[in-house]
């Protein structure tokens, strides 16, 4: 169209018209750095171990063997009626630790429900944390207190509470950073969708952790989503999506912790798509035999976290049988306090019910309460 | 109680124009917002804009973008994100832009704003208002009008708030945004642009949550209502002494908590009542209303209690909605049903 130096409003005429449309918001991101690699990053049985701390590779393999041992233990206290449920993450340690670690002290932990064990890595009394799985209080802890928010049940609806809090702190001018983590079926609620637009448009220092374990309860990832994988989601929103083989704690540890130093130094957000495998059933309520074979498990049994590392530290001369003698005695010491606390029965107050609804008590609840106080009253004349 | 001020009297004050309700709503909020850097408005179209309603008029511009927020467009995703802002110590102030348009966020709701304190032992409150402007008489096509209170007083955790005055519309919603609950702030749309001279500059009152007003004392019967059908109970109360009737209007303002004291003294007054709201009969607010009622003023009650609700419909089309609300006439055919002559 010809420029003109007269301010006089020229009529609409045909030379307004324009064959292609006038410029709109286009994305300014060049998709393909975003794009998660082909296969899922590995590096124990690959010369890129030779790089990593041997400090931190012993810490690595004392946490899997304790997280290991926590799942045998809570599983064994639901035969025993001492949890109401627990959703084991046997064959997960290594996401479970790995989440843990990546994170500083000022960081916050987002987990699900299935993972009680993260939250032990990262510091939380295991009692507390299984707080929920006894049924004697919903979160056993405070979450300020580790900086761990609630175990979420509501499938991915504790990702947005990671953005917001990262959000939160970022415009307050705290350097902290928010990993979330979710299941591979989580990906397909609205909630994360939601979730990883509102971080990628805020930049806000999140990392989401997808753990792919192959199944929501018994329906398997094909009939969840048709994506090339759930890493390649993260191209929609504009941010970077990282693929990493779940079972191998050093690789998930790296692929985190350089998440959260991108996150941190106002990188934005970055999606993380574990590959592992849920060795258990989806609780032990469940009976993974209606939905899988044995032959599929047992392949997995045999690219094992724990004994992936084993391996590889002991080739490497990192780990001789008193290492593992000391962190085999490590766990088994968590697990018999935790077997000894878990088996006193938990000290209830009914009135609790009625304490935290409102920050004041309404009538109404003082009403309730009072009803229920007789009741207790009753109840002890009675006994 | 707004009393009509004589021109006269409102320019001596130094007043130029009555004041809507829409502003009383923005004052709050930018009062808040000066008060307390912790309080952040958050919503669709809530910033550049002002709000479709015009409500959040000028905060983006005076406090910034950081603290007057469009949003993307995700209803759960504002309110997720709000229980992270305030799990990190923010005080959200979260715009639904319609009734209708809050249901995505339900889950968020009441899975987690509702029940956050309680599951943590309160340990992690949650400090947040959610305004949806809510009800019907504004002319709305299909999913515009919704009374949507029910669903959030059915909901254990939260607080329900719904002003029927200028002056109620800026004191309740200081007070909500104060609170250490969280508060669903019902703003009857049609009630946005009513007047009073209450003036934004005046040192304004701050009103407290959970305590309902007797708008218009009275002896004959006592209408129970709130939000949207209090102007329609005033007209109702002002007709009916036509009839011999004084009716006392009690306006709740607070459905949660809910003030069984001061509507029971009323009635006890009284011994008649009738529920007016636009919301649907059926599992209404007002079968709640009714019950508490009965069961605190049976022995002083002449009549049964009654309600007036809008019909149980799907929210009717703008053509038809005058035939759903509940208005003068309905009010004052229920007051004549409350049994005049078989008590005396
Ligand atoms: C919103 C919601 N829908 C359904 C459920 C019931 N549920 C609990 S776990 C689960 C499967 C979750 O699968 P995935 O996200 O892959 O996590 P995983 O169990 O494998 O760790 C379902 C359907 C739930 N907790 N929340
Ligand atoms: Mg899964």
């Amino acid at each position: 169209m010809q420029q003109r130096s007269s301010t006089v409003q020229e009529p609409l005429a045909e030379t307004a018209y324009r064959p292609t449309p006038p410029p709109a918001w286009r994305p300014r991101t060049d998709p393909a750095p975003l794009l998660p690699d082909a296969e899922p990053l590995r590096v124990l049985g690959t010369d890129a171990v030779a790089d990593a701390d041997p400090a931190l590779l012993r810490r690595l393999y004392a946490e899997l063997v304790r997280g290991r041992r926590y799942n045998a233990q809570a599983t064994a206290l639901t035969k025993q009626g001492r949890l109401a449920v627990y959703p084991s993450t046997t064959g997960q340690e290594a996401c479970e630790v790995a989440a843990a670690l990546a994170l500083e002290e000022r960081d916050w932990l987002f987990p699900s429900y299935r993972d009680t064990l993260a939250a032990v890595a990262r510091g939380l009394d295991p009692v507390q944390a299984l707080t929920l799985l006894r049924g004697d209080w919903h979160t056993g802890y405070d979450p300020r207190e580790h900086r761990v928010a609630p175990l979420c049940t509501p499938l991915a609806t504790q990702l947005p509470h990671a953005v917001g809090l990262a959000h939160a702190a970022r415009l307050k001018g705290d350097d902290v950073v928010a990993l979330a983590m979710v299941g591979d079926g989580g990906t397909s609620e609205g909630d994360f969708h939601e979730a990883l637009n509102f971080a990628a448009v805020w930049q806000a220092p999140v990392v989401f952790f997808v753990q792919n374990n192959g199944f929501a309860i018994s329906v398997p990832l094909a009939k969840q989503t048709a994506a090339p994988s759930l890493a390649h989601k993260a191209v929609g929103y504009g941010m970077p999506g990282r693929l990493v083989d779940g079972n191998d704690v050093v690789a998930v540890h790296q692929v985190l912790t350089e998440a959260v130093a991108r996150a941190r130094r106002g990188g934005g957000p970055t999606l993380v798509e574990a590959i592992t495998y849920r060795i258990d059933a989806h609780t032990n309520a469940d009976d993974a035999t209606r939905y899988r074979a044995e032959g599929e498990v047992e392949a997995w049994r045999a690219h094992d976290p724990v004994l992936l590392l084993e391996r590889e530290l002991t080739e490497r001369g990192l780990l001789d049988e008193d290492g593992r003698r000391a962190a085999a005695e490590a766990a088994e010491t968590m697990a018999a306090e935790l077997r000894e606390r878990m088996n006193a029965d938990p000290v209830l107050d009914p009135m609790d019910l009625f304490t935290h609804v409102y920050a004041e008590q309404t009538a109404q609840l003082r009403e309730q309460a009072a009803q229920l106080r007789a009741e207790l009253e009753a109840e002890g004349e009675s006994r | 109680m707004t009393t009509a001020t004589t021109g006269a009297a409102a320019k001596a004050a130094g007043r130029t124009k009555p004041a809507t309700m829409a502003q009383a709503l923005q004052r709050a909020m930018r009062d808040a917002m000066a008060e307390d850097p912790t309080v952040h408005v958050m919503g669709e179209d809530v910033g550049t804009l002002g709000g479709v309603f015009r409500v959040t008029d000028g905060l983006a511009k005076e406090f910034g973008e950081d603290r007057c927020t469009d949003t993307p467009l995700a209803e759960a995703g504002i309110l997720g994100t709000a229980v992270g802002m305030a799990m990190y110590g923010l005080r959200p102030v979260v715009e639904m832009q319609f009734d209708a348009f809050a249901y995505p966020a339900f889950e968020q709701l009441v899975s987690h704003v509702a029940k956050m304190r309680n599951r943590t032992r309160g340990a992690m409150p949650m400090p947040m208002v959610i305004r949806v402007p809510y009800g019907g008489g504004i002319g709305g096509v299909e999913h515009h009008s919704d009374s949507s209170e029910i669903y959030y007083m059915a909901t254990p955790g939260l607080h329900v708030v719904t002003p029927a005055t200028v002056e109620d519309a800026y004191g309740l919603l200081r007070t909500a945004i104060a609170s250490d609950d969280p508060v669903v702030f019902l703003e009857p749309k049609r009630l946005y642009w009513s007047k009073s001279d209450w003036s934004p500059e005046a040192p304004a009152r701050v009103e407290p949550i959970g305590k309902a007003v007797v708008r218009r004392p009275g002896t004959s019967a006592t209408l129970i209502t709130y939000g949207p059908s209090l102007p329609v109970c005033l007209e109702a109360a002002e007709a009916a002494t036509a009839e011999g009737w004084d009716l006392e209007v009690v306006d709740l303002r607070s459905l949660v908590p809910f003030d069984d004291e001061t509507v029971a003294a009323s009635v006890r007054r009284t011994g008649r009542a009738v529920v007016v709201h636009e919301s649907g009969g059926f599992a209404g607010p007002g079968a709640e209303i009714a019950a508490r009622v009965t069961e605190r003023c049976f022995h002083h009650l002449e009549a049964p209690v009654l309600r007036v609700a809008g019909f149980d419909l799907p929210y009717p089309p703008p053509m038809l909605e005058r035939h759903h609300l509940p208005g003068v006439d309905r009010v004052l055919d229920a007051v004549a049903r409350l049994q005049w002559e078989a008590g005396n």
